[in-house]
């Protein structure tokens, strides 16, 4: 085909690196800021590449978060997509996997639909693991998920699919929703020009109301968190300093397990 | 309400369910009411083996003819369940064909997932789920609220298997309906990454390496090792998403689940992503050059010290041994 449009989706949340906490609703804590998720990064970099090689079309982005955070959505938009679309709401606090994917389709209606859906696998933070396929359902679309290669030969997508034993080959007709594996391209860094382009570049912000999704947030979840608690900590053993020798302390631990 | 019937989305390796798929029949038959098992392709070499583990019933959609199973799948269960046989629980393993039918289902029924479990619980009217965060660190129950059918998906031996001693298990034909555009994806070909050597979520000894093994060459001395074990190579998710080893080598919460009798890991740090997959090991040995590294906070034997030195050493102390 000779344009493509591909709407990546795309989650800002806390840094990773940062210890996770539960606030008093029993939803992860958010305040800091956040980020792309590396995650969606793979999902960012293929969509650039697919678009440059079908030689024309545009990327664009969709993203929801309760608070009208857009810095991670910077950071996609400084690699090259060239508009977003964040759904940002109170109410949204407490959605569950379902609730987003139809908040994410609707997004994806917003920006009148697209030849490519993609999405990472899952969120680093809290990996679901099923808003891609949901999603693709909501839309009436088909879905390959856990995609590690991506190509697209005259509006047919061919990839190659991440199984327990190795992989597949799959052909999907576009339109489409893919879920992407992390490492299935090497995201490119944004450059300090698509920083400073991406300043200017449009993200509209809408509610889940203005969309027509409800309910949303922990009254449309359909789950509740009733309990938190500590696991049973696995308790640290010998820590040694290797001095050359420490080989021969493994040695000594496999023989007493019995295990050579 | 209490429940009375529970489904369990059963699937197959050759002519065998999975572990996983007994592991969950298991765990299902405890909960009261009964069990009925739904298969996406034909039944009939497993039905023997689903009746045993204790389904009553086994629902079969026949041959998908290439057909990924995620929407072939949930539309052949939203039919049956539109037909009038509802279940109040439908219980998915937490892997890829699994995840991709429970997302359709729950858009199809309308209802919200759990997905990530290691444990459920049936306590009157409730229906209480249990999945580890932050590294295993915390445990966090989810109670469903309003009607069902419940969606929960389990990780990989949150079970344990037993026989019930049942017969074989009545096979009901649930065909797949037209899907329209969302039948869509087809495989044309299968790829297996032959591994030699234990499987790695069923051998005894697991070994991992991960970036602190430094470049890609290095793997080696993991599969060294691994090897005069003879125990399973693994991996942490940095050095698969460097593309030093396939995916299917992975360890972890995107990976594989292992509980081996012993895990080494060489140069892994300990990240939450890697350590919910490793965490039930029974033992566990660490070398990493980092003495802050999480890792350590898990091992029953930890090694200060370079992989690159360490590694070679045992490798040829073993291979001494015979």
């Amino acid at each position: 085909m000779a344009a493509m449009n591909v709407i990546v989706c795309v989650k800002q949340i806390p840094d990773p690196a940062a210890p996770g906490a539960l606030g008093a609703d029993h939803t992860l804590v958010r305040d800091g800021k956040l980020i792309l998720d590396e995650s969606d990064s793979y999902g960012v970099e293929m969509a650039l590449q697919l678009v440059d090689k079908a030689g024309g079309g545009e990327v664009s982005i969709v993203s929801m978060a309760p608070n009208g955070e857009v810095s991670g959505m910077r950071t996609a938009l400084a690699m090259g997509a060239v508009k977003g679309v964040l759904v940002s709401d109170p109410a949204l606090a407490g959605s569950d996997a379902l609730t987003t994917a139809k908040v994410l389709g609707a997004a994806v209606q917003r920006l009148g639909g697209a030849d490519l859906v993609l999405a990472g696998t899952e969120s680093s933070d809290g990996y679901t693991g099923t808003v891609p396929e949901q999603l693709a359902e909501v839309l009436g679309l088909p879905s390959v998920t856990f995609a590690k290669s991506v190509t697209v030969d005259g509006g047919t997508l061919k990839v190659e699919r991440q199984t327990e034993a190795g992989y597949d080959e799959v052909t999907c007709p576009l339109p489409a929703v893919v879920s992407v594996t992390a490492g299935v391209v090497e995201p490119r860094y944004p450059s300090f020009k698509g920083i400073m382009a991406a300043k200017s570049k449009p993200i509209e912000e809408v509610t889940a109301g203005d969309l027509g999704v409800t309910p949303v947030g922990w009254a449309g979840a359909g789950q509740q968190i009733t309990e938190v608690a500590q696991a049973a900590e696995r308790q640290a053993g010998e820590i040694i300093e290797d001095d050359g020798e420490a080989f021969g302390k493994i040695v000594e631990f496999l023989d007493n397990l019995k295990v050579i | 309400m209490a429940i009375s019937s529970i489904w369990v989305f059963a699937q197959a390796s050759g002519d065998a369910p999975t572990t996983g798929t007994l592991e969950l029949l298991t765990k299902a038959r405890s909960l009261g009411g009964t069990v009925t098992a739904f298969v996406g392709g034909d039944a009939s070499a497993i039905a023997g083996a689903l009746g045993e583990y204790g389904a009553s019933k086994v629902y079969a959609t026949g041959d998908l003819g290439g057909a990924l199973p995620g929407a072939a799948v949930a539309s052949a269960m939203q039919a049956v369940i539109a037909g009038g046989d509802r279940p109040d629980l439908v219980l998915f393993p937490q892997n890829y064909e699994g995840r991709d039918v429970m997302a359709r289902l729950s858009v199809k029924l309308d209802r919200t997932v759990v997905t990530n479990n290691v444990d459920i619980a049936v306590e009157g009217d409730a229906v209480k789920v249990t999945t580890p965060i932050f590294g295993g660190n915390t445990l966090v129950t989810t109670t469903f609220t309003g009607e069902g059918p419940f969606l929960a998906a389990f990780r990989p031996k949150s079970f344990a298997a037993e026989s019930a001693g049942g017969g074989a298990a009545e096979v009901v034909a649930a065909p797949v309906p037209d899907l329209g555009a969302t039948g869509g994806a087809v495989v044309t070909a299968v790829h297996v990454e032959e591994t030699s050597g234990p499987k790695l979520d069923e051998a005894e000894i697991v070994v991992s390496g991960g970036r602190g093994l430094g470049e890609a060459d290095k793997y080696s001395m993991i599969e060294s090792l691994a090897k005069v074990l003879k125990g399973a190579p693994g991996a942490s998710r940095a050095i698969v998403d460097a593309g030093w080893v396939p995916y299917s080598y992975q360890v972890g919460q995107t990976g594989k689940v292992v509980k081996p009798k012993v895990y080494i890991a060489a140069g892994i740090s300990g990240a939450t992503q890697h350590m919910v997959g490793m965490k039930g090991s029974k033992n566990i040995i660490a070398i990493n050059k980092d003495k802050e590294a999480p890792i350590f906070g898990v091992a029953d034997l930890g090694i200060v010290g370079d992989v690159h030195k360490v590694l070679p050493k045992l490798i040829e102390a073993l291979q001494a041994r015979g």
